[in-house]
């Protein structure tokens, strides 16, 4: 999970990493109120900063100074509902400025290649570190950090040290860096980035921003939900979620159902590929049902999949592994019964044509693996007018792209 | 020879009583392989049943090691105790540890990845999030399907399970040596280059099949090794060339971040050192075919 800007920095505030003041703003009314605070307190200028959970902001127009409430509040008129980068602007934050005498970099993250953790400092921040490291490689320096030892003061004041940080800067920034360390341990993060780390003209090191992921498979122990953001989620990814479904929404057309993350991803591409020759037909989705693929499993989505508009045909592709295919052409069959006949809840929501109708949507289904014949002989058996069988991945993703690329049937009940 | 697992092999389980444990332990040991015992410290002097064989259950691994001889063992802890769990098999010294669990946090395993480097590395960890090693006809440790191939000349290294098995099924007339299930998370403990070594100097592998998928830079690193290491061929195949950035798809390590871990990137670095890259599963497992020698 990505955090904000602003949640990072109240993760930061809560381990003593120095972060400049500020408060969260959804309405230019509310940014308004709060750079008045700011100027009752003495700080009138302030930063108004975009909350979206992607780089390049600044470029896009989404942080901006301002002197003073109306300004602020004008500020924040602009910037939110914008959209940077596909990501809409439902939050600011309002930020007293600071007083920039230096910026830095310096982030804690995993080396995927030498299974360890790394910290990355350098002299020259508030540029991407990508972008310093491929034109000035020696002011960036990147040391591995034991995941047994961790950061203590002496190996964060080697941190900074070697990412040439000034003389006058190194304490506050050691002090900063043992502190984030502690975020990126005790909150099993992947990532904990600062930048900038700057140096004010009075001599403070502060945080002036943040960004931080967090480890999804640590949400046993941690209590990460407090930034669980469900307004902005998409709203088929948020169902996915609640029903323990693996799934990505996509822009395509194909809805494809899978098992295996790797065949899925697969999948995708093979259907990206068959697409082309049908003007661009590409997957609406990835959804992985993992290895049992039962009934139960499969009706759920299924639900998920025609529950997006955008799907014009369906991809079921399944490999019988440890689950003989015989199984899972029961799923399929029971999990059209179930959509189809009743016998689910939640039916008929308004706006979701697909829920408490028949299925009409085609579906191509691939079955592969242990007892596939068998698999196959029970979807034929069946008479679902909606499946239609292919023997081969590539046979079946052309198949369902060039049914995608056909006149929209919609999900109008048939006679079927 | 086959590579990691043979004949030889005496398989161990922690994790023996639990759900998945005894199912895939059954599993096991009805394709033939040998189950010597399990883990679980609240059950230790029972024994579980395994498809009508009685399996003896002892409290810690050192203690299994010790009374059948056991030298793999294979985890199917829930996330929660998988840390320990590995962290108790690296101090027992097992030769070889098998992580099946998903969903172990990434700081437990960069941890006892650190723990068996301190350790001088004697025990071999594949996984976490893996679907285990197999060498067909010989030994079968972790949960890849048994009677979906045979026993052959060609090696596979993967990061994901249903793509190793559909390319085991495809490949099934020719047969494998040893396929291993390194696993998807962002770190794992047998990297694609370590399978890759043990396949050039293994007698009974004639080809290689690689297969990755987004994220990180294992592939890229791969080709390097390839290019200066194995003379034997290799067909490589990615996944991931329509996933968005910055979305994890399925696996936890499967993410593009900015420009890095494409699969397009892994597809050049391949080709270009000579590795020849389906763009499909079948028509990876075509060009095995036209490489493999003798046919």
């Amino acid at each position: 999970m990505d955090l904000f800007e602003y949640q990072a920095k109240e993760l930061f505030g809560e381990y003593g990493v120095p972060v400049p003041r500020g408060q969260i703003a959804r309405t230019p009314r509310e940014a308004r109120a709060i750079a008045a605070d700011f100027a009752a307190a003495g700080a009138p200028r302030v930063v108004v900063k975009a909350q979206v959970k992607t780089g390049g902001r600044g470029k896009a127009g989404g942080v901006k100074l301002a002197d003073g409430p109306d300004e602020a509040g004008a500020r924040a008129q602009e910037i939110l509902g914008m959209d940077i980068k596909g990501h809409q602007v439902h939050a600011v934050l309002v930020e007293e400025a600071s007083d920039i005498a230096r910026e830095f970099y310096l982030s804690f993250l995993i080396d995927r290649a030498a299974r360890t953790f790394t910290s990355i400092c350098s002299v020259q921040g508030g540029m991407e570190i990508e972008e310093v490291a491929r034109t000035s490689p020696a002011a960036v320096a990147q040391l591995t950090v034991s995941p047994l030892a961790g950061v203590d003061r002496a190996k964060a004041a080697e941190i900074v040290s070697a990412g040439g940080l000034p003389p006058e800067a190194q304490e506050g920034a050691a002090a900063a860096a043992e502190r984030l360390w502690a975020v990126f341990a005790d909150e099993d993060a992947t990532l904990v980035e600062v930048n900038p780390l700057i140096l004010t003209a009075d001599g403070r090191i502060v945080a002036l921003d943040g960004k931080v992921t967090l480890d999804d498979n640590a949400a046993f122990r941690q209590d990460h939900e407090r930034f669980a953001d469900p307004g902005s989620a998409d709203p088929i990814e948020a169902r996915a979620r609640a029903k323990h479904l693996n799934y990505v929404k996509l822009d395509g057309e194909v809805g494809i159902i899978g098992n295996g993350a790797g065949l899925v991803m697969s999948t995708l591409d093979v259907v990206a590929l068959a697409g082309e020759a049908f003007g661009g037909i590409r997957p609406a989705n990835f959804l992985d049902i993992g290895g049992g693929a039962s009934a139960e499993v499969m009706a759920d989505g299924l639900e998920i999949v025609l529950s997006d508009p955008s799907v014009r045909s369906v991809l079921v592709n399944v490999f019988g592994g440890i689950t003989s295919c015989d199984e899972v052409a029961n799923g399929i069959v029971s999990a059209l019964g179930m959509l189809s006949g009743g016998g689910r809840e939640a039916r008929g929501r308004e706006g979701d044509g697909s829920r408490g109708e028949h299925v009409t949507r085609p579906i191509v289904v691939r079955l592969d693996g242990n007892n596939a014949a068998a698999g196959r002989a029970i979807l034929d058996q069946a008479g679902l007018g909606v499946v239609e069988q292919n023997d081969t991945m590539d046979g079946a993703a052309r198949r369902a792209a060039e049914l995608a690329a056909g006149p929209a049937t919609g999900d109008t009940p048939a006679g079927a | 020879m086959a590579i990691f697992l043979t004949g030889d092999s005496r398989i161990m389980i922690q994790g023996i009583t639990g759900s998945e444990g005894t199912k895939h332990g059954r599993r096991m040991l009805a394709a033939g392989t040998t189950v010597v015992g399990g883990t679980n410290p609240r059950k230790a002097g029972q024994t579980v049943d395994l498809g009508g064989s009685a399996v003896p259950v002892f409290g810690t691994v050192a203690e299994t090691m010790a009374a059948t001889g056991a030298d793999v063992s294979v985890v199917f802890v829930p996330p929660a105790g998988a840390k320990g769990a590995v962290v108790e098999a690296i101090d027992a010294a097992i030769p070889l540890v098998i992580v099946i669990t998903e969903g172990i946090p990434v700081h437990d395993s960069t941890e006892f990845w650190a723990y068996a480097s301190a350790k001088g590395n004697a025990t071999r960890i594949v996984g976490p999030n893996c679907p285990g090693v197999a060498s067909p006809g010989k030994s079968n440790a972790g949960i890849i399907p048994a009677d979906i191939t045979s026993e052959g000349r060609i090696g596979l290294v993967s990061k994901s399970g249903t793509l190793t098995y559909q390319m085991m099924y495809e490949l099934r007339d020719i047969g494998f040596s040893t396929a291993v299930g390194i696993g998807g998370d962002p770190v794992i403990g047998t990297t694609h280059i370590d399978c890759l070594r043990a396949f050039a100097g293994d007698p009974e592998t004639d080809a290689i099949v690689m297969i990755g998928e987004i994220g990180g830079d294992a592939e890229e690193r791969a080709a390097a090794f390839i290019e200066q290491n194995v003379t034997k061929p290799v067909v490589a195949y990615v996944a991931g060339f329509t996933a968005p950035e910055g979305k994890t798809m399925g696996h936890a390590g499967a993410i593009v971040s900015g420009s890095s871990g494409t699969a397009q990137a892994k597809k050049e670095a391949l080709e270009k050192v000579g590795v020849r890259v389906g763009r499909t599963p079948s028509e990876t497992a075509r060009l095995v075919r036209e490489v493999i020698p003798g046919r």
